[in-house]
């Protein structure tokens, strides 16, 4: 017992050797600012391997991370060396050019990181992407098989399945959905937005354009995926809407593919509801191919207000964090990885399901948070009735504009 | 005092304010009036994990280069103050000629975010104040009247919403009204209605939100009573107990006209809180269907493209509907001041 004891301390120690010594010869701080969630937390876990002597490792998690990355990547020098974020998050850093072409670390010591991870704006590498996300289906088997219906591919068949739980009486608000107002809500909308074919601004412009054909289906659509939720929809985001699906109470959704670890667990939710919930791709709406549902990636920057010592530390941990190294029996489920030796694990099914269907990335232009937030503060009038979708849609578009004069991408 | 000792007396303080609050208060001020420089864009080809695509961008040299030039930004005037997000004196103009009543004028009035946050900020303002000032005085009045032995556990059970951080009691009574929540529940069984929900109703949502506020302040009113009730004229009471008034009759004439001075104090407070509501709207989740001025603020600066000049615009405007509200009692304080 006790030298098998040994032995793991020794080969942990080893292994420990191993992980430094891919770090290089690196000298100065590496000071990290992010979101927080189990894979993140295993990514920082694993650049924190190469501090030493002459490097310091300190990473700052947290939820409200947008809130501080940009102040604390303006400063010069540089509170935080790198930022973990993701394709929406990015475009904040790039419009403030607080973020370092990465070109020339890539060259002298970035070989190996995979070509399809690299994130290229205008021919230069700006991030560098470790994982996957994106909403898909999830539902729950033994309803679906009591109905006898096979799993939704498009919301035309959900809304079908939906009605047919509450005749039976399985369920009274069958459907869950994060349509909290604010970010979620216009997330859903963008989803939506994106099946209907729709296209967000009048080509190579910030002018917005979604008062039309598309923008009213989409909205037509939500508000009857909202006839089968619980009333209270327009205070649900993702941990409310997960919650009642571990209740009992949803038997189908849109959820995301990092949070169906959380659902397939054997916390939080009876037996008959964890057992019994599984993942499809995503759906289509309105007869057209493309998925309503939008690809993100997480990734990691470096700062541009920083010194080359710091940068080459930051890149060096950081590709660390993100090697094959990192991955293990524990870590391997926590999201969809983009390293080399993942293996995909059923939670994630949903989320290969998506990228291979095509689904579309979420938009990244530099004024589309602007738009994200007037959908969000908008669109909740016509859920609740209040007035019609073309004018949500006209308060939306006005709303966006007056933003976008403010910030200089509109005259 | 004399005027020199009285000066070095208040020199700390006014250095202070002088440093943490008006100058604050003048950058916001001069933000207010500028916006972004523009922005040059321009088409760039996009490749990442999922592909390539021609998307538009920034183009870093030419607005750093204009940025350079105007740290400050451009200088808007008064236009931020008057856009749609604000004033929106276009919008009102335009829908005070196209309505077909008063009811549909206000009605695209309240459609404006601006005058729909403003709406529930003076309804909560003028709602709240006098339920805190009324329930205050109500439980300073019975706790006084009561045992001496119980008195500490009640002021102490009285206080308590006041302890509780807004945000945690807030989130508690968020799951109390919740529909499967005791209180929720509570209320479909008394309203025979399975589908009730106090969460998706708009005015149910104003009356939570309301109840939570004078939930939480009414302690403030209470506390500030109580002190006020130790120090009343024990020989008038007594005197116009002797002279056969009730104990209506004594508050009413001795009780309340002696804590008047502390319900200007009290009112001016709350109006000034009041009229910044936000840590419940947050808390609630009842952004669809209550905003507040402060909570307006908050939403400029929490999206993922901060709005600074929009929100400096929203918080001079917060101040200067503070200073219109508290001009009456101000007023009145200033004329009791010369009438000594």
């Amino acid at each position: 017992m006790l030298l098998r004891k040994i032995t793991l301390a020794v080969t942990m120690a080893l292994s420990a050797n191993v992980a430094f010594a891919s770090c290089g010869d690196i000298t100065g701080k590496v000071s990290i600012v992010g979101n927080e969630f189990p894979a993140i937390q295993t990514v920082a876990k694993g650049a924190a391997d190469c501090a030493g002597d002459a490097v310091t490792v300190t990473s700052n998690l947290t939820a409200d991370h947008q809130k501080i990355n940009l102040a604390g990547l303006q400063g010069d020098p540089a509170e935080y060396t790198t930022a973990i974020i993701a394709n929406s998050s990015i475009i904040a850093l790039m419009n403030d050019d607080v973020i370092r072409p990465l070109d020339d670390l890539i060259a002298a010591h970035g070989a190996d990181i995979p070509k399809s991870n690299l994130i290229t704006i205008d021919g230069k590498v700006m991030a560098v992407a470790f994982m996957a996300n994106a909403q898909h289906l999830a539902y729950r088997k033994d309803v679906l098989a009591e109905i006898g219906v096979e799993p939704p591919t498009t919301y035309e068949e959900l809304l079908a399945a939906a009605e047919m739980i509450r005749e039976k009486g399985i369920m009274e608000n069958p459907v869950g959905g994060a349509y909290k107002s604010g970010w979620n809500l216009a997330q859903e909308f963008v989803n939506m937005y994106i099946g209907h074919g729709g296209e967000f601004y009048k080509p190579g412009t910030a002018e917005v354009a979604i008062n039309n054909a598309q923008g009213v289906a989409t909205l037509e659509m939500m508000k009857a995926l909202t006839g089968y939720m619980n009333p209270d929809f327009l205070t649900h985001d993702s941990n409310a809407t997960n919650a009642e699906f571990e209740a009992g109470n949803t038997a189908l959704m849109n959820m995301w593919g990092s949070r169906i670890g959380v659902l397939m667990d054997d916390e939080g939710a009876e037996e008959v509801v964890y057992s019994n919930i599984a993942v499809g791709g995503p759906m289509t709406v309105g007869g057209g191919t493309t998925p309503a549902t939008t690809l993100w990636w997480d990734g990691w920057t470096v700062a541009k207000n920083t010194s080359d010592d710091n940068a080459k530390a930051t890149f060096m941990a950081m590709k660390n964090g993100t090697s094959p190294g990192i991955l293990n029996d524990d870590t391997m489920g926590e999201a969809v990885w983009m390293i080399e030796g993942y293996k995909p694990a059923p939670v994630n099914a949903g989320v290969f399901a998506t990228i291979k269907a095509g689904a579309k990335p979420y938009p990244m232009l530099p004024y589309h948070g602007l738009l994200h937030t007037a959908l969000g503060d908008n669109l909740a009038d016509f859920l609740q009735g209040k007035e019609s979708a073309e004018q949500a849609l006209a308060d939306t578009e006005a709303a966006y504009s007056t933003a976008a004069k403010e910030k200089g991408f509109l005259n | 005092m004399k005027h020199k000792t009285f000066l070095w007396f208040v020199l700390p303080s006014s250095l202070a304010m002088l440093l943490f609050i008006f100058f604050p208060i003048v950058s916001v001020l001069i933000q207010s009036v500028h916006v972004d420089t523009e922005q040059v864009i321009k088409e760039v080809k996009n490749c990442g994990p999922f592909g390539c695509e021609t998307i538009t961008a920034v183009d870093q040299e030419a607005t750093q280069a204009l940025k350079r030039d105007n740290p400050l930004g451009r200088f808007a005037g008064l236009s931020t103050y008057f856009d749609r997000r604000h004033l929106a004196l276009d919008e009102v103009r335009a829908a005070w000629g196209n309505a077909s009543g008063a009811g549909d004028f206000f009605s695209q009035l309240l459609n404006l975010p601006f005058y729909k946050a403003m709406s529930f900020t003076l309804a909560y303002t003028f709602i709240v104040t006098p339920l805190v000032i009324i329930f205050g005085f109500i439980i300073a009045v019975a706790v006084n009247g009561a045992a001496k032995w119980v008195r500490g556990p009640l002021i102490f059970f009285s206080l308590l919403p006041m302890l509780v951080t807004p945000l945690v009691g807030s989130l508690i009574i968020f799951w109390m009204v919740d529909a499967r929540g005791v209180i929720g529940a509570a209320l479909q069984y008394v309203a025979g209605d399975p589908n009730l929900s106090v969460k998706a109703s708009t005015p149910l949502t104003w009356v939570m939100l309301m109840v939570y506020g004078v939930w939480h302040s009414a302690p403030f009113a209470f506390i500030v009573y109580y002190a006020g009730l130790q120090s009343v004229n024990k020989d008038t009471l007594e005197s116009a107990m002797i002279d056969g008034a009730s104990r209506w009759e004594q508050i009413r004439y001795v009780i309340i006209p002696h804590l008047l001075p502390l319900t200007t104090f009290i009112a001016l407070m709350q109006l000034m809180d009041n009229f910044r509501v936000f840590e419940p709207i947050v808390s609630f989740s009842a952004e669809a269907h209550a905003t507040s001025l402060s909570w307006a603020i908050y939403n400029d600066l929490g999206g993922e493209t901060r709005q600074l000049s929009s929100a400096a615009a929203t918080s001079v405007l917060t101040i200067l509907g503070i200073c219109i509200l508290l001009l009456p009692v101000l007023v009145r304080t200033w004329r009791d001041f010369n009438h000594k």
